[in-house]
């Protein structure tokens, strides 16, 4: 394996989550501000919403069986803390959005519809107080995954762009892993 | 090239280079077109689209803000009782509830005014608000009303109609020329309102019945998608309403007279399912169906219980009319989707605000709802 790149099935599961992740932010903003899209929007956006769930535990475990690539040597160590630390938050955050909002439709007393007659099981017992303070909650982390987001792809193509050390190419190639990127410096 | 630097030069920001311009200019024209549309879709930068935020703070306008209740049919009684289906129902949906059998259901009854105190003899239209639990776990939720048809096609004209009822500043009191404005330039609305007005409106919630108004389609095993509205009609006689003029006497009278009228037993209403025809508008609720439309009677509604407002009852649920279960699927009418968007923006307000006793208590001196049985 090239240990400058992320396995194929890493850069998949990144590709397709920042789809999803990005759908998801936009429809759910939308949804909020649209009368008449409301409904199918949230109609889309449960469903959406917790594939992204299972798909972020996926990821996790994908990650502890294939650790990413090392950074390159001569990063200097504040890039590489702000790198390591924007990545724990946005898994944590990709988790705890639709969590929160698992757990406020549970609060709610809705009862969390995926498709047709299928449903998600309520994760809280019902209670207007703790509805209030989740609805609120997912509002701030999809905000604040929304920042995460930007600030991420700012620095994905400050790798490209300008650094152009190899990092942005270890998640955006598509080839196989033998036509290796440019090698970090050692 | 990076040969001539030295480690870690290429990391360096600082005195500032020409690929760090290029770079920085680029990073920020990817990343604003993201952030633009974004606000965007999110209305930010639209102040004047009617949003679901926009629309209930029209409520507010015309009923103030009373924290913690409903910015619409804001004063109501929480009601329980079951459903028990014939099993006509399932030729036009599969959804459970229309099998033969009995469905639990809890609701609520209330007057359609945001005024949360308002005296009832103020008030004109009632509503039925109902959530049946399927057996699946399924839930269906629907909201009625006791008119026959709705005065606004969209919800915009929705807003319109309730903004020009609102209160003038000066004068504290609804100007009578907007509101003609309006039925003068929404002539549907108009004939909505002259139908609205025909029928005379019941003396009570008990021998009242209520209808959808809004359309719906029912899917039944064959996966048919057939048009329909509901209603639910009453069994106990209809009185027609004699105007009760204010003082003590009409504060809570409607409410009252429902809460003795459950204590002598059960309340009945059959849910009775208007079939549309190929030609019949499903998306203008200011449009009555022809009088010949078939009327399927696909059970009875037994409400047998009344509570106050409280704690995890009536008072916690939306009523969202798109809770729907599977066999059952909105239609093309605007109000629907709108109305889904609405409630749940005055579902999240009041949710999260202080709450405070309803004005519609239990008194103490009326006999126990439910028999004890064998009595
Ligand atoms: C990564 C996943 C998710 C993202 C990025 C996301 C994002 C959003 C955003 C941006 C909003 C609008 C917030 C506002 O401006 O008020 C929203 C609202 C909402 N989300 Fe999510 N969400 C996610 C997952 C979920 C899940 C799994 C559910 C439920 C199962 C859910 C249910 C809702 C509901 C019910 C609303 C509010 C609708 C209303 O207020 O009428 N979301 N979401
Ligand atoms: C665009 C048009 C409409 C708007 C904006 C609107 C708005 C509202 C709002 C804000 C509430 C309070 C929701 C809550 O906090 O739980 C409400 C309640 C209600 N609405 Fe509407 N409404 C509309 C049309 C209709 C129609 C067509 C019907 C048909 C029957 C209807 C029936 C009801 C009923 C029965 C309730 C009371 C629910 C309860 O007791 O909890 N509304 N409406």
């Amino acid at each position: 394996m090239n240990a400058h790149r992320f396995p194929a099935v890493s850069r998949l599961l990144h590709w397709l989550m920042a789809a999803m992740i990005l759908a998801m932010l936009f429809i759910g903003i939308g949804m909020v501000a649209s009368l008449a899209d409301y409904h199918w929007l949230l109609s889309l956006h449960r469903p959406l919403g917790v594939a992204i769930l299972i798909l972020v535990a996926v990821r996790l475990v994908n990650r502890l069986i294939h650790p990413a690539p090392a950074l390159p040597a001569d990063m200097p160590p504040i890039l590489r803390l702000a790198a390591h630390g924007s990545h724990v938050l946005l898994y944590a955050l990709m988790f705890a959005v639709p969590l929160v909002g698992w757990a406020m439709l549970s609060a709610g007393g809705y009862p969390i519809v995926l498709y047709g007659a299928l449903e998600l099981p309520p994760i809280l017992p019902q209670n207007d107080m703790v509805f209030a303070w989740l609805r609120t909650a997912h509002t701030a982390l999809a905000l604040a995954l929304f920042a995460t987001f930007l600030a991420h792809l700012a620095a994905a193509l400050m790798h490209a762009l300008v650094f152009r050390d190899g990092v942005f190419q270890s998640m955006a190639s598509v080839g196989r892993a033998d036509d290796a990127p440019p090698s970090p410096r050692r | 090239m990076e040969t001539n630097e030295s480690p870690g030069a290429r990391y360096r920001l600082w005195p500032i280079r020409r690929r760090v311009l290029v770079g920085l200019c680029a990073i920020g024209a990817v990343l604003m077109p993201i952030v633009g549309a974004f606000a965007y879709v999110g209305g930010f930068l639209s102040p004047d689209r009617l949003t679901q935020s926009r629309l209930v703070d029209g409520f507010q306008t015309v009923n103030g803000v009373h924290p913690g209740f409903r910015r619409n049919h804001a004063k109501g009684v929480c009601i329980a009782g079951r459903f028990e289906s014939n099993g006509n129902g399932v030729a036009l949906s599969k959804a459970s509830v229309f099998e033969t059998g009995t469905t639990p259901v809890i609701g609520r009854f209330a007057v359609a005014v945001g005024k949360p105190f308002i005296p009832d003899n103020e008030t004109q239209v009632r509503s039925l608000a109902l959530l049946f639990r399927l057996k699946n776990g399924e839930e269906w939720r629907t909201g009625l009303n006791d008119i026959p048809v709705f005065p606004a096609r969209t919800p915009q004209d929705f807003y319109e109609l309730l903004m020009a009822g609102a209160p003038d500043p000066a004068t504290g009191k609804p100007d009578p020329a907007r509101l003609q404005a309006f039925f003068a330039a929404h002539p549907e609305s108009a004939a909505a309102l002259a139908l609205i007005r025909a029928r005379p409106f019941a003396t009570g919630f008990a021998d009242a019945s209520y209808n959808s108004l809004d359309a719906f389609r029912m899917v039944n095993a064959a996966g048919t998608s057939t048009p329909v509205r509901w209603s639910m009609a009453a069994s106990d006689p209809f009185v027609p309403q004699t105007p009760i003029e204010g003082g003590s006497a009409g504060t809570n009278y409607l409410f009252d007279a429902l809460i003795a009228r459950i204590a002598q037993g059960p309340v009945q209403w059959r849910l009775m399912v208007t079939v549309g025809e190929a030609g019949d508008v499903t998306a203008d609720a200011t449009l009555p169906w022809p009088e010949t439309r078939r009327r399927v009677d696909v059970g009875t509604l037994i409400i047998d219980h009344v509570e106050a407002e409280g704690p995890g009852n009536c008072r916690d649920v939306n009523f969202d009319p798109l809770v729907l279960p599977d066999g059952i699927e909105p239609s093309d009418d605007p109000l629907l989707s709108a109305r889904s968007a609405t409630y749940s923006t005055s579902f999240t307000r009041r949710a999260g605000e202080p709450k405070t006793p309803s004005e519609v208590q239990i008194p103490e001196n009326v006999p126990a709802a439910t028999p004890a049985k064998g009595s």
